[in-house]
């Protein structure tokens, strides 16, 4: 897929939330991306773009303009089964993008499907930066306990819940996600949140 | 303040993910930063008007004072600019984050904002070093 289009004009950017670079390594080494696959440990990303989840992806046009916000999407159908979301009228959207320039949305459509952070939103990812400081300082309890916090204050943040599990001892695929999983959805809430048009079927299957 | 209650000494605040190593009292569960530490880390100065910065001045409303002679309360001073804090007063460090507003103004205005991250060699890229391409920006994390 990227091989097509990356002469058209078009580069993928990844970037890896993750607890150290360590963590992405093996995925970054195994994909061996031409395209630049950054690290960010800081979230630094979900800050800037409100990102809850992962995987998010967003299209960014040649000046540097939003042209469809945060949605979910995988690069291939691999993760399909168990999520159900389809990755297929994704990729055909931006194929047609890249090499037609045909945009999904307007300008006002995009602002109607982004999502504003709220105070707690901020206020989580305070306590998430706090926490990810002290972690990396060795202060590994008082990191926990500002986690904690972040999840009580966002508890749809999976980048904080899920993403410091590792950093708490926990296994972020282990019972531990999976009861935090099943509570959530059981609940009604959706654990990834695509944009409607890409919607595939209810992801509530896992 | 009643400074004979007040453990002294280094205090990190970190701004936006950038930590600054400052001198800071802490009496009781407030923190207060002098005067000139915060306008060296944060850029903004108690004047007349109000909280400035540059241009910018929040009034500090006379029923809240924010600042004790030369001292400003950290927690005040993150409220008075709607930032969130988090705070650990054990470890003597605290987070001021970014507004919501802020953000939210960022991201309704559609100018994507820009980043610098690593990559695994420690090169640094930026988002705005590919104006003139079409970009895909994947966040995915091996959790």
């Amino acid at each position: 897929m990227y091989e097509e289009l990356k002469g058209l004009g078009f580069v993928v950017i990844t970037v890896a939330l993750d607890r150290s670079a360590d963590d992405a390594r093996p995925w970054i080494e195994t994909a061996r991306p031409t395209h630049p696959a950054l690290i960010d440990t800081a979230h630094v990303l979900a800050d800037l773009y409100n990102m809850v989840n992962v995987p998010t992806i967003l299209w960014i046009d040649e000046r540097g303009r939003i042209v469809r916000p945060n949605d979910v999407a995988f690069g291939d159908d691999t993760f399909q089964r168990t999520t159900r979301l389809e990755a297929a009228r994704h990729l055909g959207a931006l194929r047609t993008w890249v090499r037609d320039g045909v945009r999904p949305f307007t300008d006002e459509q995009v602002r109607a499907l982004q999502v504003q952070p709220s105070a707690a939103d901020q206020e989580a990812r305070a306590c998430f930066g706090l926490g990810e400081w002290l972690y990396g300082q060795g202060r590994r309890e008082a990191a926990a306990r500002h986690f904690a916090r972040g999840a009580e204050l966002a508890p749809h943040d999976f980048t904080i819940r899920r993403g410091t599990m590792r950093m708490v001892g926990l296994d972020p695929m282990g019972p531990e996600f999976r009861l935090m999983y099943r509570e959530w959805t059981e609940a009604g809430r959706p654990y990834y949140r695509p944009l409607p048009d890409t919607a595939g079927t209810d992801p509530s299957g896992m | 303040m009643d400074k004979s209650a007040a453990t002294e000494g280094a205090f990190v605040l970190i701004n936006e993910g950038r930590p600054l190593a400052v001198a800071a009292s802490v009496v009781g569960s407030q923190v207060w930063l002098p005067a000139d530490a915060v306008k060296a880390a944060l850029g903004w100065e108690l004047k007349p008007e109000g909280l400035c910065r540059g241009d910018v001045c929040v009034p500090v409303p006379a029923n809240s004072p924010i600042a004790i002679g030369e001292d400003i309360d950290l927690a005040g001073l993150a409220a008075l600019l709607r930032r969130p804090l988090a705070l650990d007063l054990e470890e003597r460090a605290a987070y001021l984050g970014a507004v919501a507003e802020d953000r939210g103004a960022a991201l309704a205005s559609l100018e994507a904002p820009d980043f610098r991250l690593p990559d695994l060699e420690g090169r640094v890229h930026s988002l705005s070093a590919h104006r003139g391409q079409k970009v895909l920006l994947v966040a995915y994390a091996s959790w």
